[in-house]
């Protein structure tokens, strides 16, 4: 959907003068366009603002460094400053050597909280920890029923005093945690607006009565502009010690997570990345650095792909394109593979510069079952050699896939294009990759 | 337009001072303030526009749009020749008017028997609360309601929206954890039509838009639907959190993708200080209409969409 911010910089820096180098007016130029990317990727406009000051003074600083692509050096400057906001070194979760530790978790309405906290129990208990869940959210419709079912479902167990006061039931479950040799309690809190006094005073209140060695805030990494107002405000009333990012799953780019780690200055600490309980990852600064840029997540894609291709084909297929003898038959094979990893716009948006590459190629899915449709036409021959298909043989392909001759003109170009790139792909690994998108 | 009636009037200034209440609560936080910014502007200038730039920004038009507002703005100021900044607002008022309103009333069933709303959307936007409001809603305006629960997936959220069925006296068609949710619409369509129900407000499970299998789920729920009710009386409802950014185009785009095109939305959490504003860039590019807004956890902190206090409230 985005175009890489790399490409749109190679055409920044392709109109200006002073093209090769970095001049004080490419960098304005090319901040505009890095500004545009925070933007777009949610990122707060003040914290934006903010951001590109600082680089720009780093990149009139790095104005001696000659030798590489002005566009490829002021990427690799926000990049790596990104990196180094969003929290250069990984930080873990807490916990006290002395138990039972306390883990309290809060956030908006529908931010992933009591998600959150199962997957936390489910992980610790697999470390040999013992766990205790409580159901500290009395005022959602069936919060605790869900709650009661996530600790069925990973066999840990939940302390619940029905619609009691949340303040109570925290400690009733501290108290009872102290008793039964528990080493973690977690507390799930229910969701509330960080501008209803009432709610975040309950916050403190549990704080100041459980003392938690963690304060976790959960954000929705789709949360737009408002996170500052929404991150702030947590930190502010409750001093929190750390953030989760949840619904990383998705196309959002993210940007909440610099705006959050900028107002509050805490760790991000853990990502979730979907609805099972085992859906949960240490937070990664450079995936999160290259999707808010926009330049894509390679890292994650590669993992995709190594969850749903199977390595023993894709080893095939990759020895195959090597020497040249990818054929259609391998392109519907491949349509299936691509087809089972997701929507494939959201997959493009993973690879750095395919947006381009992919340009007027048939992306959307409707397009994508014609493609199958005409393959499937074809006879085994014309699937191995596709110079053999003629006038006479498009015109029966057409007729037997519901199609016309141009759709199979476009196709089989398409199809000798692809090929192409892919050879262009697999020659040297990521270092194959078109120019201005290597991994730093 | 929606006719104005004297409810409704009553209704709408509850809303605006719920609306500013939230507001007020942060304003000391909130840079993006115009009447701030006209206020300082001596002129209309750069500067001034720049201003409202940043307030569009942060209030989450993004910025494709907000460029595109004020590019029409700056036509608007050299061809009338305005040269007060109080009249700049009033004119980029009625350029964001244009692009959100519409003229259809959100409340409208169809006059030929059950209509059918299949409610949708990512995880937690306020499906299953928004479905509990709106059957209160409708029950309100006398009309024969039904809610069925097809979240069959997540945690007790059969359960949720059974409490939300007490709370608003309404039918309630439940289905059991883990059973397939097209089978349980179907029932719900076709026992619906037999009990001579208006409207039934079918509550999905959240899903993410790029998770293809999911949407193929939902795209099943309508087609089976569509087997007891003529497709021209089943409405897609995408719900939105307020609270999301620029992805809420993505998930307009994905969503209408899968279901054949999205009726109308209904965005949920505006009672917080996000200011909701990807529905105009949503409005502006898709041309998807809303519907309702959710101002809060109780049963009738539902309002239909009304476009003037909207953005009266977006520039308070
Ligand atoms: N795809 C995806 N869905 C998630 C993730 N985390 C939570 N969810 C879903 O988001 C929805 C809300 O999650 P909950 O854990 O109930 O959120 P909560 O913050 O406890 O909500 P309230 O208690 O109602 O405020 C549910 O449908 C979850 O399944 C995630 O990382 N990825
Ligand atoms: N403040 C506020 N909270 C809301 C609103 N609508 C829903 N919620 C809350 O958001 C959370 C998620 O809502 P739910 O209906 O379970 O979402 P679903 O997962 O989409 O069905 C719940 O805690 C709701 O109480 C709203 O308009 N304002
Ligand atoms: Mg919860
Ligand atoms: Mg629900």
């Amino acid at each position: 959907m985005f175009d890489s911010l790399t490409e749109k910089l190679e055409a920044t820096f392709k109109t200006l003068r002073g093209h090769g180098s970095l001049t004080d007016e490419n960098i304005k130029e090319a901040l505009k366009d890095i500004r545009r990317a925070l933007l777009d990727a949610d990122v707060n406009y003040k914290v934006a603002r903010d951001f590109i000051a600082e680089v720009e003074t780093e990149a009139i600083g790095a104005e001696t460094i000659r030798s590489v692509d002005p566009g490829q050096l002021i990427v690799k400057i926000v990049h790596q400053k990104l990196i180094s906001l969003l929290g250069s070194q990984t930080s873990d979760v807490y916990i006290s050597e002395h138990p039972p530790s306390v883990i309290m978790i809060c956030g908006l309405q529908g931010s992933g909280k009591t998600t959150l906290s199962s997957k936390l129990a489910l992980r610790y208990k697999k470390k040999g920890k013992k766990v205790l869940l409580v159901a500290a959210d009395p005022y959602r419709p069936a919060a605790i029923k869900q709650l009661q079912t996530l600790g069925k479902q990973i066999d840990v167990d939940v302390f619940e005093m029905g619609q009691a006061n949340p303040v109570e039931i925290c400690q009733k479950a501290l108290s009872q945690a102290s008793k039964q040799f528990v080493d973690l309690v977690i507390l799930d809190t229910a969701g509330r607006l960080h501008i209803d006094d009432e709610l975040m005073d309950e916050l403190a209140e549990i704080k100041k009565s459980v003392k938690p060695q963690e304060l976790l805030l959960v954000a929705d990494a789709m949360t737009g502009q408002d996170a500052v107002n929404v991150a702030g405000t947590f930190h502010e009333k409750l001093e929190i010690t750390g953030v989760c990012l949840s619904k990383m799953d998705g196309d959002a780019r993210g940007g909440a997570a610099l705006s959050i780690k900028r107002v509050t200055g805490c760790p991000i600490k853990l990502v979730g990345v979907g609805e099972k309980m085992t859906d949960l990852e240490a937070f990664h600064p450079e995936r999160v650095a290259s999707r808010i840029l926009g330049m894509g997540d390679i890292v994650s894609l590669v993992e995709k792909a190594q969850d749903t291709i199977d390595v023993k084909e894709a080893a095939k297929l990759e020895k195959k394109l090597r020497k040249s003898q990818f054929t259609l038959d391998d392109f519907y094979q491949q349509i299936q593979q691509l087809k089972k990893m997701g929507p494939l716009e959201s997959l493009m948006d993973m690879i750095p510069g395919a947006g381009k590459l992919m340009k007027g190629a048939t992306i959307d899915p409707k397009s994508m079952v014609r493609v199958e449709a005409m393959i499937l036409s074809m006879t085994p021959g014309e699937r191995d050699k596709p110079q053999i298909i003629n006038g006479s043989r498009r015109k029966r392909i057409a007729k037997g896939s519901g199609t016309t001759v141009q759709d199979i003109n476009k196709m089989l170009k398409q199809f000798g294009q692809m090929k192409k790139m892919l050879k262009s792909f697999t020659k040297g690994g990521l270092r194959g990759l078109p120019k201005g998108i290597s991994p730093f | 337009m929606l006719r104005i009636t004297p409810r409704r009037l009553v209704d709408q200034v509850k809303f605006f001072s719920k609306f500013k209440k939230g507001l007020t609560k942060t304003k000391e936080t909130l840079v993006g303030n115009i009447k701030k910014a006209v206020g300082l502007a001596a002129k209309v200038d750069d500067d001034l526009l720049d201003k409202i730039e940043q307030i569009l920004i942060e209030s989450d038009v993004g910025v494709s749009a907000s460029l595109k507002i004020i590019e029409n703005l700056k036509k608007k100021v050299a061809s009338d020749n305005i040269k007060d900044p109080e009249e700049v607002t009033t004119a980029l008022k009625a350029e964001i008017m244009a692009i959100v309103r519409s003229d259809r009333n959100p409340a409208t069933l169809s006059s030929d028997g059950l209509t059918v709303w299949v409610v949708m959307g990512v995880n937690g936007t306020g499906k299953t609360t928004s479905v509990g409001k709106l059957a209160k809603f409708f029950s309100d305006q006398k009309k024969e309601t039904m809610i069925a629960a097809c979240d069959t997936f997540r945690a007790a959220a059969v359960d949720q929206l059974e409490v939300w069925a007490e709370r608003s006296g309404v039918q309630f068609i439940r289905a059991k954890d883990g059973t397939d949710p097209a089978a349980v619409a179907f029932d719900a369509a076709t026992s619906a039509k037999a009990r001579g129900v208006d409207i039934l407000i079918i509550d999905t499970a959240g899903r993410l838009h790029t998770k293809t299998h999911l949407m193929a789920e939902l795209a099943k729920i309508n087609k089976v639907v569509a087997k007891v009710v003529p497709e021209k009386n089943i409405k897609s409802k995408l719900i939105l959190d307020g609270t999301t950014g620029q992805n809420g185009l993505s998930q307009v785009k994905f969503f209408s993708e899968a279901v054949g095109g999205i009726d109308g939305l209904i965005v949920t959490k505006l009672d917080g200080t996000a200011k909701g504003g990807v529905v105009i860039a949503i409005a502006e590019e898709m041309s998807v209409p809303i519907d309702f807004i959710g101002l809060g956890e109780q049963i009738d902190d539902l309002k239909p969409f009304d476009p003037e206090s909207y953005v009266a409230a977006l520039f308070e």
